[in-house]
């Protein structure tokens, strides 16, 4: 569930199709830098109703969405 | 009663340091820090004082302001790379002036021109001060590890200071405090105590990148709206958004959530980097001195950053 709307997020933010969003999908080849990440994190936590630390560069959106999981606890 | 803001005045060290210029000494590029942080150049001090600069941007607020330094009732500033501990920055600045009125220091790392603000307010709502000068001044080069290029293309040095006399133009203002000594952080010198025994940090900033920006974009709306209300107007009715000049992200951020026009918020980050609490006044200066302040103008002033801590407030103009 996390994934899915971070995907949403994410084809939002740049403008893609969500189908073209794949857990192995880097944030570099999307085009999404660090800062743009931190924002998206901030309405993920909105959303969940979680606060979500960001102390580790993610790399991908699976990790992201997988660490993201680990926080929901 | 509060105060009317009489006159503001800024001043920068002459030295300019360029991306390019910064690209020879730590591997980052013009484009990158453009993109990620919105600053094109800094100024930095070769001989300058912080005490030096907020004493020149006093001498500019008092002559707009008509007001001599013998009419002062108390200065106060704000800065984290004062010259020294003790004397507090404002009693070097009252030396320099020759003023005899008492001065001191607030201490709330970027935001605390703010704080200073509102300082100033309680002082004049007792009836204690006619005139007050107000500054933030900061040396921020050094308070830099120059070999770190995650902060050292961040920063400027700079200072900008206001002559307020008595008035009601200060309508509202929000202050929010998340103590956090990870994200970001300037450790004090070590000292050399020989019985202390704990590791120290370096003295240099410290940030992480992505928790700063996380509490920056959230604090901008967050207390703009505030204020805004607290002041019985709507997002429509502001004139000018003076928002801390931290990373021009933070501010993009804020013009997508909020219903004000993008014209609206002052944007100069990219000529002095982040000057922490002096950028409120600078940039409040370069705009008076430019003509774009209008009486009646509503201003809305926001700033974030170290404590974690951030404030706003509106003031009419």
């Amino acid at each position: 569930m996390v994934f899915e709307k971070i995907a949403a997020l994410i084809a939002d933010h740049v403008g893609c199709d969500i189908a073209d969003i794949k857990a192995e999908s880097t944030f570099e080849a999307l085009g999404i830098d660090s800062l743009d990440t931190a924002e998206m994190v901030i309405e993920l936590e909105e959303e969940l109703g979680i606060e979500i630390q960001l102390k580790e560069k993610m790399e991908t959106v699976g990790q992201l969405a997988k660490y993201i999981e680990s926080q929901k606890g | 009663m509060n105060f009317q803001v009489l006159g503001t005045g800024h001043y920068v060290p002459e030295r300019i340091v360029t991306n390019d210029e910064l690209s020879t000494m730590v591997d980052t590029s013009d484009e990158w820090i453009t993109r990620r942080v919105g600053v094109k150049q800094r100024h930095v001090c070769t001989s300058e004082t912080t005490a030096e600069m907020a004493y020149q941007a006093a001498l500019q607020a008092l002559e707009m302001a008509d007001t001599t330094v013998d009419q002062l009732d108390m200065i106060i500033c704000s800065t984290v790379s004062g010259d020294n501990i003790c004397p507090p920055l404002a009693c070097s600045v009252q030396m320099l002036l020759g003023a005899s009125c008492p001065a001191m220091d607030v201490n709330a790392a970027c935001p605390a021109f703010l704080y200073v603000m509102d300082t100033a307010a309680g002082y004049f709502a007792r009836g204690k001060v006619q005139k007050m000068l107000i500054i933030g001044s900061e040396r921020m080069s050094r308070m830099l590890d120059w070999s770190d290029r995650s902060t050292c293309v961040i920063f400027g040095d700079g200072a900008g200071a206001m002559v307020l006399g008595e008035g009601d133009c200060y309508l509202s203002s929000v202050f929010y405090t998340k103590g956090n000594e990870e994200t970001i952080k300037i450790a004090a010198f070590a000292g050399m105590s020989p019985f202390y025994q704990n590791e120290h940090d370096k003295p240099y900033v410290q940030m992480e990148g992505q928790e700063t920006f996380k509490f920056a974009i959230g604090a901008i709306c967050r207390d703009l709206q505030q204020v805004i209300a607290d002041a019985g107007l709507l997002e429509s009715d502001i004139s000018w958004v003076v928002p801390h000049q931290a990373n021009i992200r933070i501010i993009e951020s804020a013009i997508r959530k909020m219903d004000i026009a993008p014209e609206k918020f002052c944007i100069n980050i990219e000529k002095y980097g982040n000057t922490s609490s002096a950028s409120i006044p600078l940039l409040v200066d370069e705009l008076n001195r430019s003509g774009k302040l209008h009486r009646g103008d509503y201003l809305a002033l926001c700033s974030f950053g170290g404590g974690l801590a951030s404030a706003a407030c509106i003031l009419k103009w």
